[in-house]
């Protein structure tokens, strides 16, 4: 069999970001917009459905590929490489992971055309890094479960339809029973609450969820009941790399603008590339980015061929990488001098992007737990 | 519809490099493309499928590795495509070349014909007319629009000339070249990426066409025209300064490029 889809595919996103995604980041962050203009580009492409089988309706992609699009759009918008990442890793994956085939069939098709984006809700204003912590209840009833309480901080909020929730169902031998349900926006009951403004990713929505008496019709809860806690925490396995190839491409794409800025900036009569600082710190800033994406690959590749250590390598890359977005955007700021502080350049932007990915989808600190616990278990 | 689509894999450069002993162009190293204009030629094509229901056959002549612009007009929405290859295809001028392609053409059948206008590398616009006329069809050259009208079975063709446009019908077996002005093409899509990995890209050989081809006509054999010399045009970049104020100034420009006959 032929093998030409990894570099036809990374040829289309390169031209698509750089053609499509790129023209509108800097009005996106500016207006805090969502890009949903791009988002429609974006499904009619197949970029809504990458790894979703054919059989319901995507384009039956590798997990490969589908991180170099996080990684692209990334390096021009980071706000669209998190609208990608949550779709694909916080909602598409878990449906197809632990989804019966009636929710397949139901939910997957319209996730991979996207004509409907997919989100994640876990968590709430006391529960953040410690996420068991769940106020959210779901009361099993006859025929539904009965969901009351709010979640924080959810990307993709109000412009998504389908959600995956995490709510408590009951007491476990260890703590709160959680379950995880597939919750549409059209739920009698269910609300978008206030929106977040936002330091970075500011056009990529991020909005309060409330649940009033929602009923869950019993054949949306995703898994077995109980499941609740490692479905979201597997999830969230998955969801880091695409973090990973977000920060990834924030660094990348800081590097690429401060290495045309260096070439074109002169200082003291030459160009300020030709001064050994600029030079050494350039070298350094891109050995970090070729460790992130080795780092990146690594988790990648576990991910894709179903490896038992996907969860180090997932939070190894999101770590690494994330720590070298922000070190790799704030040098970038420093080698633009003045102009780097201004809108008027890139860089700027993409500094307050990297911040996120030190905080979303586990903190750094939370990955270094993931790291440490795995190595002290052995 | 049957529509065959003829593109060129060109190199992604201005800058082309020439083998100073063959006078033919070095593609070795230079990152490769589907010739602009014939990248519209299979959006063309796509849209009137889309429309009207045809397939849509993509093929090319060049070396093995040619295959990666077939695949990615796979990868764009085209149905099947064809390698043309063959060691005694090499060194063919566009006289040789329009006779192999043609003979592929009569070997895979057709109802449209569409090329690109022309290549970028070679800037020569001969390849389609010549295929036309060794296939005996009638030619549309600089198709700047393209419809159909599937009742009367006729395609509606806007020719662009300088000045004008001339609006064309024609039924039965044509082929049309095919400007890049006519529409942008589109992205390569993902499902379609996936799905020409699963396709076979056929190869047409001298062997496969041999029953309409004659060994003198083709290669460097068969090529009439030979490049006697290729040289890159330098430019005299010769710059005048004058500090004058804004009135003078501009009728100083007017003046000069009126002079230079370019307004």
């Amino acid at each position: 069999m032929a093998d030409y889809k990894s570099t036809l595919f990374l040829e289309m996103i390169k031209d698509f970001a750089e053609n499509e995604v790129k023209p509108l980041a800097q009005q996106t962050d500016e207006e805090e917009r969502f890009p949903i203009e791009t988002v429609e580009k974006m499904a009619k492409l197949g970029l809504m459905g990458i790894i979703i089988p054919k059989q319901y309706g995507g384009a039956g992609g590798n997990y490969p590929m589908y991180i170099s699009a996080v990684e692209e759009l990334s390096k021009v918008c980071g706000t669209t490489g998190v609208i990608l990442s949550a779709h694909t890793s916080l909602c598409a994956a878990p449906i197809l992971e632990y989804g019966t085939e009636e929710q397949r069939v139901k939910y997957l098709p319209d996730l991979a055309s996207g004509k409907k984006i997919g989100a994640f809700g876990l968590t709430e204003p006391n529960a953040g890094t410690d996420a068991s912590n769940q106020q959210t209840v779901a009361v099993e009833m006859e025929d539904h479960y009965l969901l009351n309480g709010s979640k924080i901080f959810i990307t993709n909020a109000g412009y998504a339809s389908t959600y995956i929730i995490i709510a408590v169902t009951g007491k476990g031998p260890k703590g709160p029973e959680m379950s995880a349900f597939i919750v549409e926006s059209a739920f009698e009951g269910f609300s978008v609450g206030k929106k977040e403004l936002k330091m970075g990713i500011r056009g990529s929505s991020t909005c309060e969820l409330i649940f009033e008496n929602v009923k869950v019709p019993k054949e949306n809860l995703l898994g077995k009941r109980g499941d609740g806690f490692k479905i979201a925490m597997k999830t969230l396995d998955g969801g880091r790399i695409g973090i990973a190839a977000q920060a990834l491409g924030i660094a990348e794409g800081a590097l690429d603008a401060t290495i045309a800025y260096v070439k074109s900036r002169k200082q003291f009569g030459r160009s300020i590339a030709q001064f050994q600082n600029t030079q050494f710190i350039l070298a350094d800033l891109a050995t970090k980015v070729a460790a992130a994406k080795c780092l990146v690959e690594v988790a990648t590749n576990a991910k894709q061929n179903k490896l038992p250590t996907v969860s180090v390598n997932a939070a190894q890359a999101k770590l690494f990488a994330a720590e070298t977005a922000m070190d790799v955007t704030t040098k970038c700021v420093q080698l633009h001098g003045g102009y780097g502080y201004t809108r008027e350049y890139p860089v700027e932007r993409m500094m307050r992007d990297a911040k996120i990915t030190e905080i979303y989808e586990g903190t750094s600190e939370v990955q270094r737990m993931v790291i440490s616990g795995t190595l002290l278990k052995k | 519809m049957k529509i065959i689509v003829c593109i060129k894999q060109v190199p992604n450069t201005t800058e082309i490099k020439i083998d100073p002993v063959t006078n033919t162009l070095k593609r070795d190293g230079v990152p490769s493309i589907i010739n602009p204009d014939d990248k519209t030629a299979v959006e063309a094509a796509i849209q009137l499928k889309e429309k009207h229901g045809a397939t849509v056959t993509v093929i090319t002549m060049g070396p093995p590795q040619a295959e990666k612009a077939l695949r990615e007009a796979l990868a764009m929405g085209a149905d099947e495509a064809f390698l043309i290859t063959d060691r005694v295809f090499a060194g063919s001028d566009t006289l040789a070349t329009s006779t192999i392609i043609a003979a592929a053409i009569k070997k895979l059948g057709a109802d449209v014909v569409f090329c690109g206008r022309q290549a970028i590398d070679g800037d020569t616009a001969q390849v389609g007319p010549q295929i036309a006329e060794h296939l005996g069809v009638p030619q549309i050259t600089y198709a700047a629009a393209i419809d159909y009208d599937a009742a009367r079975e006729v395609l509606t063709v806007k020719r662009q000339f300088e000045d004008r446009y001339q609006t064309l019908e024609v039924s039965g077996q044509c082929l049309i070249t095919i400007l890049s002005t006519l529409d942008k093409p589109r992205y390569m899509n993902v499902w379609d990426i996936v799905d020409q990995d699963e396709k076979e890209v056929g190869l047409i050989t001298y062997k496969d066409i041999e029953e309409n081809l004659n060994l003198a006509d083709i290669g460097l054999k068969g090529s009439p025209t030979k490049v006697k010399s290729t040289a890159t045009k330098q430019f005299d970049k010769t710059i005048e300064t004058v500090e004058l104020d804004p009135e003078t100034a501009a009728k100083t420009i007017v003046d000069a490029l009126k002079a230079r006959h370019l307004i």
